[in-house]
């Protein structure tokens, strides 16, 4: 195995240990999205049609919500103790550590988010191919969401209260996720092919998988300088 | 061969550095001393590759340094303020991650060996959250010898050590400079090294 690939098998290796030991703030992002996601029903009338139409919007705003709930920690505790500074000074392309982080965030957050829609899409009476059709295009809009924010979060990095200038960052390059995954979840709920915006979603994906760490690994440059 | 050729080195608006020139030939040592903002850390920043500088140029085997060559980073070690560990883990799970992100080779057994050295023998597993400061840069400084560089950068290495660990170090910084190596260590405290070859005082701020 090349050293490039081993240093960063141990870098998934080490956020995930650290994350798992820090499970509490893993838990509030996913806390969050499923208290938000029940006070609809419970605030608006609890009609099958209402909810019906509403539903998949509201799952995939709370979605980005709590997402971006989830960003403010990726690259703190890095800053905070110096880590940072190792890895922009260690033999590895940061390009590519930067994917790692990225990605391993979106197995700490994402990927738990779309593990656990079945469960609040019940709420919304949201039938099970269209849970399904949600599921993929969470499962394909999470990780570019994970790496949109990292770049925000990358940014931010150096300043001491970055937490809301993350939304202003993320929330308008988020759009499309919301506009074409919420338009995948509406097409099933009324039966019809949501293959358009799925594959939008994937190409989206593609895009922010090879762009992304480019710039991720430059702002952290800067950060850190 | 460290090459320093007409290095300014600004922060923000300030100039801290004009005209810096120093060369380091294997064995040489730096001591790099001056008030609190003489810019010394910041000069280790622009020699680690972490920071641009204002004008000049920084080379190392005859070679221009660009940011983020492979090559340099294997041979150079930087330690700066922070420690570069994290809280959570523990000392062995610390010090692996950061020896195989130096593209070195992890064995448990010199570990041992290492932190029984440093007065930290059977503290593997521990948590680096349960550290006191002092144990915190002695677990820091094993990287020293954990890894194979050739070019050490130590900001105030000897903060929060007590006079054995000062005295640990000083050795470990002859071994280094007697074996071939170079270092360049921004210290308030004098440190003494038996080491062979040259030792630059450089004052800066005056």
């Amino acid at each position: 195995m090349s050293s490039t690939a081993q240093a960063m098998l141990a870098l998934a290796r080490r956020d995930l240990k650290a994350a798992l030991r820090r499970w509490g703030e893993l838990g509030l992002p996913l806390m969050f999205f499923v208290i938000v996601v029940t006070l609809f029903p419970l605030g608006l009338a609890p009609e099958r049609d209402l909810l019906g139409s509403i539903g998949p919007g509201v799952l995939w705003v709370a979605a980005l919500l709590a997402s971006l709930l989830a960003l403010e920690g990726l690259f703190r505790s890095d800053m905070e103790d110096g880590s940072m500074e190792q890895l922009i000074l260690s033999p590895q392309p940061l390009v590519l550590l930067a994917l790692v982080k990225a990605l391993t965030h979106w197995v700490l957050t994402g990927l738990p988010l779309v593990v656990l829609t079945p469960l609040v899409a019940q709420a919304f009476y949201l039938p099970a191919n269209a849970t399904w059709i949600l599921m993929l295009a969470l499962l394909l809009a999470t990780p570019t969401l994970s790496l949109i924010g990292a770049l925000a979060a990358a940014l931010t990095a150096s300043l001491r209260r970055g937490a809301g200038i993350l939304g202003i960052l993320v929330l308008p390059l988020a759009l499309p996720l919301l506009v074409f995954g919420a338009r995948a979840t509406d097409l099933a709920v009324q039966g019809q092919s949501a293959a358009g915006p799925l594959y939008l979603l994937a190409a989206l994906l593609a895009l922010a998988m090879t762009l992304a760490p480019l710039a991720i690994a430059a702002a952290l440059r800067i950060s850190v300088d | 061969m460290l090459e320093i050729s007409d290095l300014a080195v600004a922060r923000g608006n300030r100039a801290l550095l004009e005209g810096f020139t120093l060369r380091l030939a294997p064995g040489d040592l730096a001591l790099i001393t001056g008030p609190n903002g003489a810019g010394k850390t910041s000069l280790l920043r622009v020699v680690a590759g972490l920071s641009q500088p204002a004008a000049g140029v920084v080379r190392w085997q005859a070679r221009a340094l660009l940011p983020g060559d492979p090559e340099y980073s294997q041979t150079r070690i930087y330690l700066g303020h922070q420690a570069g560990l994290q809280a959570d883990l523990s000392v062995m799970e610390n010090l692996r991650f950061l020896i195989e992100l130096q593209n070195s080779e992890f064995r448990c057994e010199e570990l041992a060996v290492c932190l029984g050295d440093l007065g930290l023998a059977g503290a593997e597993h521990v948590a680096v959250r349960a550290l006191s400061a002092g144990q915190r840069r002695r677990v820091a400084l094993a990287r020293l010898q954990l890894t194979q560089a050739s070019l050490w950068l130590l900001d105030e290495p000897l903060t929060n050590l007590d006079a054995d660990g000062q005295a640990l170090i000083a050795a470990w910084l002859g071994a280094h400079l007697r074996a071939g190596g170079i270092a360049m260590i921004a210290s308030h405290a004098p440190l003494a090294s038996s080491a062979p070859g040259r030792c630059v005082q450089v004052e800066l701020g005056t």
